[in-house]
């Protein structure tokens, strides 16, 4: 388990706010390997969110360089970072982000729609990841008829379902009560136990506990960087 | 995104919003009834005019020697309607002299008509159009006789008090019962049945068949012009490829007979069913003309409308624009699925629009005499131009959403 599926290299984001140049990231570093179960730490105001988003391909970096699975992305144009998003990265986010018109299936069918995956095909990936998330039995409710957690798991199933080499999950339980939070933090044990890479952006310690690694930004740099023990009551699926 | 998901994804996002959706497309849907609708009922009437008018008027290879225009749709001025009045009228000298001389082989008929009563048995019907004729006039207007016979050359000679009656009024006279071997009565002057006309049915709602036909030498013709004054000479080309030859002739024995010079300009009228059909031609041609700034102007509106919506939809769905691109959907997936859903919009105004119009032609064709036929290329057109509206329009918004930062997209409330 040495092959390297992410890697920054002095990556630094600098931006705009006004008249005022805000520097995000000042030269950050960092690689994280296949099937790595990695939280991502800090207080607000430190990069945290920027990271994020550079990770996921949202955003390039302002200098420094960004392999994923051995693309070089820091210097893709946006029609190539679309497809990277699409083929390599599956996104959790803390509001959901589901289509509210679309059914479950329709949701987690999206990114195979994008990677031109046609008809029965798609509906049958899309049904095997939602069965993995254990909602195979409300696959056509739409997401206002679902609880938050089933929510989260039809995320979470639409992450999947282009297998990706990263889930990245931005605070994933930050809408969810604490019953359900630990029940999603057991799907995401249960799918790094079953070789899935795991990139968990979260300001809370609890919720880091789960990772096998916590990586802290302070001030736009890496604070500190260290495995933490497995949790003992953790992981089951 | 293959286009069929783009065009279901698009109704779906229609049908979420029905009202709104409604609203934005009805620019679309009245230009594409106007279209339909005028197009159904310009082409109605020229089948109309072509078919049935001209048959009323006895035929593209029939034309009427007059002193004036029965019959006028354009400016008429005072100057020109003062000379009218003081031409001389046709007589029956004239037309016996054309007829002597014309060359071209062709059927004639001097025609002597007024408004009258006719009755029977204490029945009266009123402002009939009362036809004294020679015997070809049954050929020349190809009737067919529907009971008993049409008066021969021989009544015409000898003055008979005969008369053959169009359909509607045999209808309202007889009640059913017989009507050939009855008398009438035309102003008074009883004329005894010896046939009726076939049913012609209506031209521009008016009945063609109330009518009584008698020879020009009938009682009857007392009721209609002075002694020797006819009001036309109809002459048909037997062949209608001489036709123009026999018009040709006719002028000339008329300019002659009369003495004009050669630059004179001629004091009677020729008519032609050619001369109504060119007139309808120039109106059509009007209604053609305005037709496109009518339907333009609409479709102009509906695309306003349309792109405007579309705007606003994209602003509402700034979040779904996030979702997606961090999904994996490029610029111009996002674009595609707004122009698809702008073009799709439309088509279904423009769907609408011609449902609407054809429903508009025939409730035309049902309330009023105008006729109306569908024209196929009016719906092709409709289509065409229901999509390219929701294209254009679509086009900005679409971009706009294209170029929305994914980032900012997904923060979207």
């Amino acid at each position: 388990m040495t092959d390297v599926i992410i890697k920054l290299e002095g990556i630094t984001r600098d931006y705009m706010m006004g008249a005022e140049q805000v520097r995000a990231l000042r030269g950050v570093d960092l690689e994280i390997r296949r099937n790595e179960y990695v939280a991502i730490m800090g207080p607000s105001g430190s990069g945290k969110s920027t990271i994020m988003n550079m990770l996921g391909c949202l955003d390039t970096p302002s200098a420094g360089r960004y392999w994923l699975n051995g693309h070089e992305v820091s210097r893709m144009k946006d029609d190539d970072l679309a497809r990277i998003r699409n083929r390599e990265i599956g996104f959790v986010f803390q509001t959901f982000n589901l289509l509210p018109r679309a059914s479950a299936l329709a949701n987690v069918e999206l990114p195979l729609v994008y990677a031109g995956i046609s008809g029965r095909d798609r509906r049958r990936r899309a049904e095997t990841a939602l069965h993995r998330v254990g909602l195979g039995e409300r696959m056509h409710h739409k997401p206002n008829e679902l609880s938050g957690g089933q929510r989260q798991r039809v995320a979470i199933a639409r992450a999947l379902v282009n297998e990706p080499s990263i889930l990245l999950a931005d605070e994933p339980t930050g809408n969810l009560d604490s019953t359900t939070s630990e029940e999603i933090m057991r799907v995401f044990g249960a799918l790094h136990a079953q070789g899935q890479t795991v990139v968990l952006v979260t300001h809370e310690p609890e919720i880091a506990t789960h990772a096998h690694r916590v990586v802290v930004l302070r001030d736009g740099r890496v604070d500190s960087d260290r495995a933490t023990p497995p949790r003992a009551t953790g992981v089951a699926a | 995104m293959p286009f069929f998901e783009a065009v279901i994804l698009a109704l779906s996002s229609i049908r979420a919003q029905k009202l709104k959706s409604f609203f934005s497309l009805v620019g679309v849907l009245i230009g594409v009834t106007f279209l339909i609708a005028v197009v159904s009922i310009v082409q109605g009437m020229n089948v109309y005019m072509t078919d049935k008018f001209a048959d009323a008027m006895g035929g593209i290879n029939t034309f009427q020697l007059q002193s004036r225009p029965g019959m006028t749709f354009g400016n008429v001025t005072e100057a020109m309607w003062k000379e009218w009045q003081r031409r001389p009228r046709i007589t029956i000298e004239d037309a016996a002299y054309v007829e002597a001389r014309v060359t071209t082989p062709a059927r004639f008929s001097r025609e002597s008509g007024t408004s009258a009563g006719v009755g029977y048995h204490g029945k009266m019907a009123t402002g009939i159009d009362v036809f004294t004729v020679d015997a070809e006039f049954f050929r020349i207007k190809n009737w067919n006789i529907a009971d008993g016979r049409a008066f021969s050359p021989q009544e015409v000679t000898a003055g008979a008090s005969v008369v053959v009656l169009g359909g509607e009024l045999a209808d309202r006279l007889f009640d059913g019962a017989e009507p050939v071997g009855k008398t009438v009565t035309i102003g008074g002057l009883p004329h005894r049945v010896i046939g009726v006309v076939e049913k012609q049915g209506t031209l521009f709602g008016i009945s063609l068949d109330k009518f009584a036909v008698t020879p020009i030498t009938s009682p009857a013709r007392l009721l209609t012009n002075r002694p020797h004054v006819i009001d036309d000479l109809q002459v048909q080309a037997i062949d209608p490829a001489t036709m123009p030859a026999a018009v040709e002739e006719v002028t000339t024995l008329m300019r002659v007979r009369r003495g004009l010079k050669p630059n004179e300009t001629a004091n009677f009228n020729i008519a032609t069913a050619q001369d109504a059909l060119d007139q309808w031609g120039k109106i059509s041609r009007i209604l053609f003309l305005a037709l496109p700034g009518l339907v333009g102007i609409s479709l102009v509106v509906g695309g306003i409308v349309i792109m405007n919506i579309m705007l606003m939809s994209v602003v509402e769905r700034t979040r779904e624009i996030g979702i997606r691109k961090a999904l994996g959907a490029r610029g111009r997936d996002i674009m595609a699925q707004f122009v698809v859903e702008s073009a799709t919009l439309s088509f279904t105004g423009a769907a609408i629009g011609i449902a609407t119009g054809l429903l508009l032609a025939f409730a035309v064709r049902a309330l009023t005499p105008l006729p109306a036929a569908v024209a196929p290329w009016s719906i092709g057109l409709a289509v065409g131009l229901g999509i390219l509206v929701g294209v254009v329009a679509g086009v900005y918004p679409a971009r706009q959403a294209s170029r929305l930062d994914p980032i900012a997209a997904l923060g979207h409330e």
